[in-house]
């Protein structure tokens, strides 16, 4: 089962350069382990939401506008994709991820990903 | 109602969280192992009138839901078959041989791991509770919804989204590893302590204590025990919900809540005590020390007071002292303040009950005016204590508890009105 790991951190916290660097430690540490495992499926880290833009359909056209959709006290940071056996192991990979991305903790969500329903999985197959 | 459907249904309350145990292991599927234990129940009621109780019915109810599973998982894939051209994986089903399933019922495995799951602090409280009470206790939809004074659908509801949530997060059927144990059995614990609660102290509504929540936590007590004995916070819990559950009907009076105090003491249950101060002293004797066992050894404390006036408040201090190091909550920090003015002095106590009240924490909490109000009224101090029993009535949400505020109220109204200060 694959599980996407949201990363939500405080932006608005001061930045400490040993700290950051710390933190990216942690994570390559994590990318190393699960690769090693074979689950990583993906991660990437994301710009600050000051270079977000938000699109919105609204009464049949789309306004475009300056920010993440909303603003809250943490923002999504980053992500992994890893392939777990339950929700068990999705947590235990979670506790190790860091959260905090300029000296504040923040959080992870864990949310399984929709899989792909059997027909397509064997459509593909013959194709 | 006749023999065998008194037997029918005591059978089925007793046995029936071994079997859904099992057959949610077998079938991967809450759903699936509910049906099928309820079509084993229908068929026990129309087939035991005429072929007579069966010598192990609980063997019986099993083997006959394992069968009703099979049968299912037959029908759902030919009509997959029919629906579809593309032959689905049918999700693991492994049938189990009849020796297997005798053993499965004799051994706590199957229904440790539902308790397990069923409280998983991925799911919602609300969840939690729903789903022990349903699989684990037996209980059917309506009961669970009559016994927490909800609507049927809600509580359907509830049940739907945890079950919905164990399939598609993939919440694993296990036994939590050595290691995440002891978390994880707190929480089992304190799904148990929630259910008993909710029957004993009933936050809204006419009735002061509903038996049937109370009795339920009890049973699912003895299960948690008899799974994991060496466990002595398990052995505790039971210990301190027989300790409560010992003075329920002395609590109420004339529908009239009763405080502990002027409790009629004949009409504590000694059977209940006496097993209650034996699991105390076993789980004291296990040891490590923890939360439920501090809990139990105060309300053992209150259970061997012969009198109000016998009870030893210092020793009662000692243990909420204690229970402090675990949990620095300010409700228990209140209960040792109240402990203190019973047992050191109520001038004392008073200083210690709004050093606790400083925080604002305890604003919007009854109890916390109700005990300041208590102490203000033993000091004589008649003004301040009516203020503070106002405040509390105003908080309170149970009729029971506002009635008994309201009589204390007018007590000391009547009291002032005679001898204005």
């Amino acid at each position: 089962m694959r599980y996407m790991l949201l990363v939500y951190s405080r932006e608005q916290a001061p930045a400490y350069p040993e700290s950051m660097q710390q933190i990216a430690e942690a994570h390559r540490r994590v990318m190393a382990e699960a690769t090693a495992k074979g689950i990583l499926e993906g991660a990437e880290p994301l710009r600050p939401t000051t270079t977000a833009t938000t699109v919105r359909p609204q009464n049949g056209k789309s306004i475009v506008l300056d920010g993440p959709f909303a603003e809250t006290k943490e923002q999504l940071a980053g992500y992994y994709i890893l392939n777990c056996k339950d929700l068990d192991e999705a947590i235990e990979w979670a506790r190790k991820i860091p959260t905090g991305c300029a000296g504040a903790e923040g959080c992870i969500e864990i949310r399984p990903l929709l899989e792909k329903p059997a027909h397509v999985l064997v459509e593909a197959a013959h194709r | 109602m006749t023999d065998w459907q008194a037997t029918a249904e005591s059978v089925f309350r007793e046995e029936s969280g071994k079997i859904i145990a099992t057959l949610i292991r077998l079938s991967g599927s809450f759903d699936r192992a509910e049906d099928a234990v309820q079509e084993a129940f229908a068929s026990a009621l129309a087939s035991w009138p005429r072929t007579g109780i069966p010598t192990n019915p609980a063997a019986w109810l099993m083997t006959t839901a394992h069968r009703k599973l099979i049968d299912h998982g037959r029908r759902e894939r030919t009509q997959r078959e029919k629906e579809d051209a593309v032959r689905y994986e049918i999700e693991a089903f492994r049938p189990a041989s009849e020796p297997e399933l005798e053993t499965a019922m004799h051994l706590p495995d199957d229904r440790l791991r539902l308790i397990f799951t069923c409280c998983h602090p991925a799911l919602n409280q609300e969840g939690q509770i729903a789903l022990t009470l349903r699989t684990l206790g037996g209980l059917s939809t309506p009961e669970i919804a009559k016994a927490f004074l909800l609507p049927e659908p809600t509580l359907a509801q509830r049940l739907v989204r945890a079950k919905r949530k164990i399939q598609e997060a993939h919440i694993p059927y296990e036994v939590p590893p050595p290691e995440r144990l002891a978390e994880r059995l707190a929480s089992v614990q304190t799904v148990i302590y929630l259910i008993f609660n909710e029957g004993y102290v009933a936050t809204t509504g006419n009735q002061l204590v509903r038996t049937d929540l109370c009795a339920e936590a009890i049973r699912l007590g003895r299960v948690l025990r008899d799974l994991m004995p060496s466990e002595s916070e398990n052995i505790a819990l039971l210990a301190l919900m027989l300790l409560h559950d010992s003075r329920r009907t002395a609590r109420i009076r004339d529908g009239q809540l009763v405080t502990l105090e002027e409790q009629d003491r004949t009409l504590w249950d000694q059977n209940k005590i006496a097993e209650g101060l034996d699991l105390v002293q076993r789980a004291m004797r296990r040891g490590p020390v923890g939360q439920y066992q501090l809990q139990a050894a105060i309300a053992a404390l209150h259970s061997e007071a012969k009198t109000p006036d016998d009870t030893d408040w210092p020793q009662i201090a000692a243990l909420y002292q204690k229970l402090l190091e675990f949990n620095a909550s300010p409700v228990i920090a209140l209960n040792h303040a109240v402990a203190v003015a019973m047992g050191a002095g109520l001038e004392q106590g008073l200083e210690q009950i709004e050093a606790v009240g400083a925080s604002g924490q305890l604003d919007r909490y009854y109890l916390f005016h109700a005990a300041q109000a208590d102490i203000l009224r033993r000091m004589g101090r008649q003004k301040e204590s009516a203020t503070a029993y106002g405040k509390a009535l105003e908080l309170a949400t149970s009729k029971v508890e506002q009635q008994y505020l309201r009589r204390r109220l007018s007590e000391l109204q009547n009291h002032l009105h005679r001898s204005p200060e």
